[in-house]
Formats: C-alpha cells, structure tokens, sequence
C-alpha cells in the first residue's frame, strides 16, 4: 500500500478524487433528473433501470455512498487538523485581501451540503430502500398488483415538491452548492497536480459550478409550479 | 506623520502575549517599516522600558528574516515586498496599525515579533540538497545544456527567501509553498533527477512531522509571498510525490 496517503498531500489527493467522482455523480444525477422534464415516461423508465439493476445498486451506489462519507469525513479531519496548527490566532487579520470568501469556507458549504444530503436521503433514498427492500416491492408500479397503474417515480418525485418550503431549502441548498463546487473543481485539479491550462480550468470550473446546480433548482421549480 | 502601533508584546516562549498601545509621532513617508520600528525602540530605550525585539538583517528584501503580519496582512499592505522594504507612505496620518507576529503552532514565538522559523531549516535539511562533490571536478556550466524555459522556473522557484509569510498568511499554515519551492528548483535542473524521489518524500514527511497544515488551495500564499512564488510549484510537489510514491 502506498503510504501517500498518510501524508498531508496524499490526503488532499484523495479528497481530490472523491471530489471528482462526486461531480461525476452529480452530472449523472442532473441528467437523469432532466429527464423529468422532458419526458415523464423516460424518466419513469430509466428510474426503474436504476433502481433495480444489481450493478447499480450493489456495485454504484455502496461506492458512492463511501465517496459521500469519505469526502465529507475526511474533509472535517482536515479542518480540525488546520485549526489546530494554529492555536493563537491573529488578533487582527483581513484575509479577504489575499483569498476569496468561498475558498476559505470550503467547510461551511460543505456541512451545509451534508446537511441537504440528509434531508435528501430521506426524502428519496430512505424511500426506495423502505418501498424495495423493506417492503419487497420491486416492480416501481403506483399499484404493485395492477401492472397497468404505472410507475410511481415520477409523480413521487412531483409530490416532493409541492411543499415550497422544501423548494425552498433544495434552492438555498444548491446556492451552497454552487459556492462549494467554484473552488472544489479547480482545487481538485490543482491537488493532483494538473497545473497546465489552469485558467481553462477554473472557467469550466465556475461553468460547471453554476450550471450543474441551476439545473438541479430549476428542476425543483418547474415541479412546484406543476401544482 | 503620527500614528498609533498595536504591537504584540511577549517576553519569552513561556509568558503569555498581549497587544500593547503604543503612540509615535515624525513618521517621514520615505521610511521603511523597520526604520519606524527602530525610532519606536530608540523611544522606549530612553523612556527605560524594553524595546520591541523584532528578527531583521539584510534590510534590502532577501534575508527573509522580517516576519511581521502588519494589518492584517504578511508584510504588511503592499505586495512583493518584505517588511523592511514597506515604505511608511502606504500608511495614512493618524492610521493605527496592528503588528503581530507570524503566527502558527511550528513558528513558536521567540520574543515579542520575533519566532523560531526553525523548521523550514529542518525540511531543507530533510532534502533541500544536491549531493555532488564539488571539490575539485566542478563541471563547466556550459557542459549540460539545460532548456531556458525550465531554467527560468527553477530560477523562479529558487528566489524563495524562506521567510514564512505563506505560512503566517494560510489559513491553515501550511508550509506548501516553501516546501514545494525548494522541491521545485531541483526538479526542474538535471542535477536534481538523482534524489527526486528521496528528497520529495523526505521534505513532505518533515513538513508534515513539523506540524503545519494542509494546503487548501486559496492562493492565499502566492498573494502575500514577497518574492511571488508561483502556486504552480505546489502542483508540481504534488505530481513529483505522485511519481516517487507510484
């Protein structure tokens, strides 16, 4: 095993590559969500695919449940370490001349990322988990016993959002997001090494930053005014 | 003009600090920073109270031995200057200016502004060498061609004065910069493919064993480095440990 990952740089590196495989994850997500928009039944479909396929399910998903819980456990490790190497701190400091806000509270839209995550776990996942392997029922249908009642996931994904208070906290959640993926694309780059055409790299970064998450807000607000 | 210093006083490693109030009058504006800290102490010697001890030497901006975080900021206000090398005309009459010392947990405070940088010596140490014995079979300069480009860089990386302002400035003191400086200059030249992997992994494992921070990307360093380091050779410390660890 390589000890790299005992060092500061190794740990860095490896919350670089959670990071892109969570933005991967994201880009995935957002397309399959767009969907939903577009074409009710294909959604419905490609739903079902992934709900029940076993290597989605029990390849994809425990590694992105591990991405999840690495990068957000690792990155709290991190932060209390670099607390920690300073124990008398500035009396007067103006860190704003030399860095950006969002660079420097990586953590708090992080942990306000995290804190989504778990409102979003249990609006769907603990859902699905309950539905297909509490209850047994793997057939994704509105009725299980009537094979043409439909499939449920895109009316239960409409009914989420019919509460604007929740509307409400998925758009403020994807604002931090937003702010949180602005540094986190560039500095996974710069952690691994990748230097050459860095300024291409921050602008598709910031790109991605806003795109990815405006699309996931605009999903939640075409829903809500379905209502 | 006159101003008003907030100065961190401290008398030993041991005691604990506080920030003094102290007023000064004639500041010229062609006055470099030091030169006003002298006046101040020149003041206190013949008040009989103890001057401010604070780490100067060269006062032309390459010892590196001025490590004073001014306003809020290594160096002080301007950029690509240490603090001898601030000019007092970047202050305005009647302004009150805090001065603290570096600070970090690996930069123990001495006395008053001044701190024990001792451990960018013992990651130098760690690594920061070639080992050719220049004793009498010194090669021409001229006989290994090295490409301009790369010399450039190396010569970048290699003006690091090691004074530390990347480390009082990140928020997570994190000797980054410094250290991949020093790796840079070597991975850059020929003479330093020999050790790459050794002296790679052997200045990380120190930097790390000195108990700085990690390095989260906030270009925080670069902006407050005197000389202008480039985060550019973080990038390449992290691709040079990537090979020797791989």
């Amino acid at each position: 095993m390589s000890k790299s990952k005992f060092t500061t740089i190794g740990r860095k590196i490896l919350m670089a590559l959670s990071g892109f495989f969570l933005m991967f994850f994201l880009l995935q997500h957002l397309t399959i969500n767009m969907l939903s928009v577009v074409s009710p039944d294909m959604f419905n479909e490609v739903s079902q695919f992934m709900g029940t396929n076993p290597v989605v399910q029990f390849a994809l998903q425990p590694v992105l449940i591990f991405a999840v819980f690495f990068h957000f456990i690792m990155g709290i490790v991190l932060e209390l370490q670099n607390r920690s190497a300073r124990s008398v701190k500035y009396a007067y400091s103006k860190p704003g001349t030399n860095s950006s806000w969002i660079s420097r509270n990586m953590i708090v839209t992080g942990l306000v990322v995290l804190a989504f995550l778990g409102l979003h776990f249990y609006d769907f996942w603990v859902h699905e988990m309950t539905v297909k392997y509490a209850g047994g029922d793997m057939t994704g249908l509105i009725n299980p016993n009537d094979p043409n009642s439909g499939y449920r996931y895109y009316e239960e994904l409409v009914m989420k959002f019919e509460d604007p208070i929740r509307v409400i906290i998925y758009i403020i959640s994807f604002v931090l997001l937003a702010l949180h993926l602005m540094h986190g694309f560039q500095s996974s780059f710069q952690s691994v090494g990748v230097s050459k055409g860095k300024n291409f790299i921050k602008k598709f970064g910031n790109a991605f930053a806003i795109v990815v998450p405006l699309g996931f807000i605009f999903i939640a607000i075409y829903h809500h005014l379905q209502h | 003009m006159n101003l008003t210093l907030k100065i961190w006083r401290q008398k030993d490693a041991k005691s604990p600090g506080k920030m003094v109030t102290y007023p000064i009058s004639n500041i010229e504006g062609h006055m470099s920073f030091l030169e006003m800290m002298d006046i101040l102490n020149d003041e206190l010697i013949e008040k009989g109270e103890e001057p401010v001890a604070f780490d100067h030497d060269c006062r032309e901006g390459i010892c590196g031995m001025c490590s004073m975080y001014i306003n809020g900021e290594a160096h002080g206000p301007d950029r690509r200057v240490t603090t001898c090398q601030l000019h007092m005309r970047m202050f305005k009459d009647g302004e009150t200016i805090h001065i603290e010392p570096f600070r970090a947990n690996s930069f123990p405070v001495v006395k008053d502004l001044m701190v024990d940088r001792g451990a960018f010596d013992r990651i130098q140490q760690a690594g920061g060498y070639i080992s050719v014995n220049t004793s009498g079979n010194t090669q021409d300069a001229n006989s290994l061609p090295i490409p301009k480009a790369d010399a450039d860089l190396a010569m970048d990386a290699a003006t690091c004065i090691g004074c530390g302002a990347c480390v009082a400035t990140c928020k997570n003191s994190s000797a980054m910069l410094f250290v991949s400086a020093k790796v840079s200059q070597y991975a850059l030249l020929p003479q330093g493919q020999v050790e790459a992997k050794d002296r790679v992994i052997n200045m990380v494992n120190q930097m790390d064993i000195e108990g700085f921070g990690n390095c989260t990307n906030t270009g925080a360093c670069e902006v407050e480095c005197p000389k202008g380091i480039s985060l550019d050779n973080i990038a390449r410390m992290n691709r040079e440990l990537i090979k020797a660890k791989a």
